[in-house]
């Protein structure tokens, strides 16, 4: 076992360079027209049109409204979901009349709302919002209402015994209890978000890296769609970035699984 | 030494016991719609004499959790009643700790922020609450522990941990469900010893359940053992007059302990018997 365990440097050595071979391997085929350069790009042009968006300045207020249509969708999905979730889970009543509607709205494929979003909302940011809402908020709901049900009995009894309120109760043990489970899920809905910002974007905008997409796609510029991929890529695993580092200072009491995953 | 052993009997003249179990009665409805209801516990009255440390033996499997949550509120009998003090108890018993079997601390606060729980939901300040947390810690041996989480301690430390809890609050009666019962043996003895100086520091009423004979002999003024489930009562009553203060490990080998074991294991015996073959049939 002790020799698979690579050391850090060593690790991420190897990870550029797994980076560097596929592209590497990207130049080869489409420079000796194995592939067609023409649908498949050139990953040195790729390469230089993100740089020239960089360099140039042209990428910045685009990105920045990517950005900030995925954070609000992030952040008012997130909140939307905490407080639906807790409130279903501690009344019984409510979620079961509702249950059937909130298996059907899950089930429903929300990026047909898209188009519905662009009538209500407009072409600017908010209807690129309302689009990561909805996607946002299930998963968090999901796992807030899970999370309130398996709070253990033992620490619920133990904390009443205490002297908890009922107002008590849902501040310190099910709120703290149900934002361990909510992190559990922002890795997936914070990409959820960013998922929403850029396909609604791409389904009609005016500014934003998936309008910069849509309108290369329309000139048949691909370099150009590769080159907005890989910034939107670069972007996501900051967010996720953000988001491990935020859960390891939140979430110091509990047991590292995550250690045992990063090492 | 003699004269200790006579304060720790129960206390009939000093009016009412700090807590009275009085005929309760717990059914509980069967989940699927054509299986019996169970009856868990059947007309059981046991009394707790204030500063007295009874302890129920019975059993695997015969109620003794049950008879423990209604006498903390935690569930309300089907039929019969808790006074606390001759007062008939409605809801949570406000003067009871409560020290589960399993773990109980909040896994998301690290150990003085647990200790500090029952303060806070009482209202006390920050720094007042956790001054006395950390003053609780250094009592059950955790001095410097406070800013550990739950999962980075020992089963031993977290019951400790949970002790303090419990004891800052500084209840009347303190009610135990086999607290040691997942320590190993070392520990265990350890804890026992430590539980008794906490207890004879300032006498709490104590009803300590356990399926550990030893265990309740060594510790307390007075065992009750519980007959096998289900339907279970108390069927018998043994006073403990061993000289406190006393050295769990030690007094198991004085004697008296002995007959007193002897005599009680005679009950218990046959109850034990009945209980293993309802769950062989079971």
């Amino acid at each position: 076992m002790r020799s698979r365990n690579l050391g850090r440097a060593q690790l991420l050595f190897l990870r550029l360079l797994l980076l560097l071979a596929v592209f590497a391997l990207w130049h080869a085929l489409t420079a000796w027209k194995i592939l067609d350069p023409f649908f498949f790009g050139n990953p040195l042009v790729v390469l230089e049109n993100a740089g020239r968006w960089f360099v140039s300045g042209k990428i910045y207020p685009h990105l920045a409204i990517t950005l900030v249509e995925t954070v609000l969708a992030f952040g008012a999905g997130t909140v939307l979901g905490l407080g639906v979730g807790l409130w279903l889970a501690l009344s019984p009543l409510t979620s079961s009349l509702l249950e059937p509607y909130i298996k059907g709205a899950n089930a429903m494929p929300r990026v047909i709302l898209a188009p519905i979003f662009a009538v209500w909302f407009g072409l600017g940011i908010l209807s690129k919002v309302a689009l990561g809402i909805t996607l946002v908020f299930f998963i968090v709901f999901f796992n807030v209402y899970q999370g309130v049900k398996e709070v253990s009995p033992v620490v619920l009894a133990n904390a009443r015994m205490l002297g908890a309120s009922r107002s008590q109760l849902l501040r310190y043990v099910y709120l703290p209890s149900a934002t361990s489970w909510v992190f559990s899920s922002l890795h997936t809905s914070v990409g959820m978000a960013f998922v929403g910002a850029v396909v609604g974007e791409y389904l009609g905008s005016a500014a934003g890296v998936g309008y910069l997409i849509l309108q290369a796609e329309g000139a048949f510029d691909i370099n150009t769609v590769f080159a907005g991929i890989l910034v939107l890529t670069a972007f996501a695993l900051l967010l996720d970035f953000i988001v491990t580092v935020a859960e390891a200072r939140l979430l110091r009491w509990r047991p590292t699984s995550a250690a045992v995953e990063t090492r | 030494m003699n004269v200790e052993a006579e304060q720790a009997r129960p206390h009939s003249s000093l009016g009412a016991p700090a807590l009275a179990l009085e005929n309760v009665t717990c059914t509980f409805s069967a989940a699927s719609g054509g299986a019996q209801p169970y009856t868990a516990v059947r007309a059981a009255s046991l009394q707790v004499g204030a500063g007295e440390f009874v302890s129920v033996v019975g059993p695997t499997g015969c109620g003794k959790s049950t008879l423990l949550n209604v006498a903390a509120g935690l569930i309300s009998p089907t039929s019969g009643g808790v006074r606390v003090f001759g007062q008939p108890l409605a809801g949570l018993n406000r003067n009871a700790g409560y020290l589960f079997q399993s773990d109980s601390l909040m896994p998301w606060r690290d150990a003085q922020d647990n200790v500090a729980a029952g303060l806070q939901f009482r209202g006390v300040g920050r720094e007042d609450s956790l001054s006395r947390s950390r003053h609780w810690l250094a009592r059950v041996g955790l001095e410097g522990f406070g800013d550990r989480y739950p999962h980075q301690l020992s089963g031993g430390m977290r019951k400790r941990v949970a002790l303090a809890q419990t004891l800052i609050l500084d209840p009347k009666i303190v009610l135990m469900d086999e607290p040691f019962s997942a320590l190993d043996v070392q520990t265990r003895q350890l804890m026992e010893n430590e539980l008794l100086e906490l207890w004879s520091a300032d006498r709490k009423s104590v009803l300590f359940i356990t399926h550990d004979l030893e265990e309740a002999i060594a510790l307390s003024d007075r065992v009750i053992v519980l007959s096998a489930g289900p339907a279970t009562r108390p069927i018998g009553e043994f006073a403990i007059d061993l000289a406190r203060p006393r050295d769990v490990a030690e007094v198991r080998m004085t004697r008296r302990f002995l007959e007193l074991h002897m005599d009680i294991w005679e009950l218990l015996k046959a109850e034990v018997l009945k209980g293993y073959a309802q769950q062989k049939l079971g």
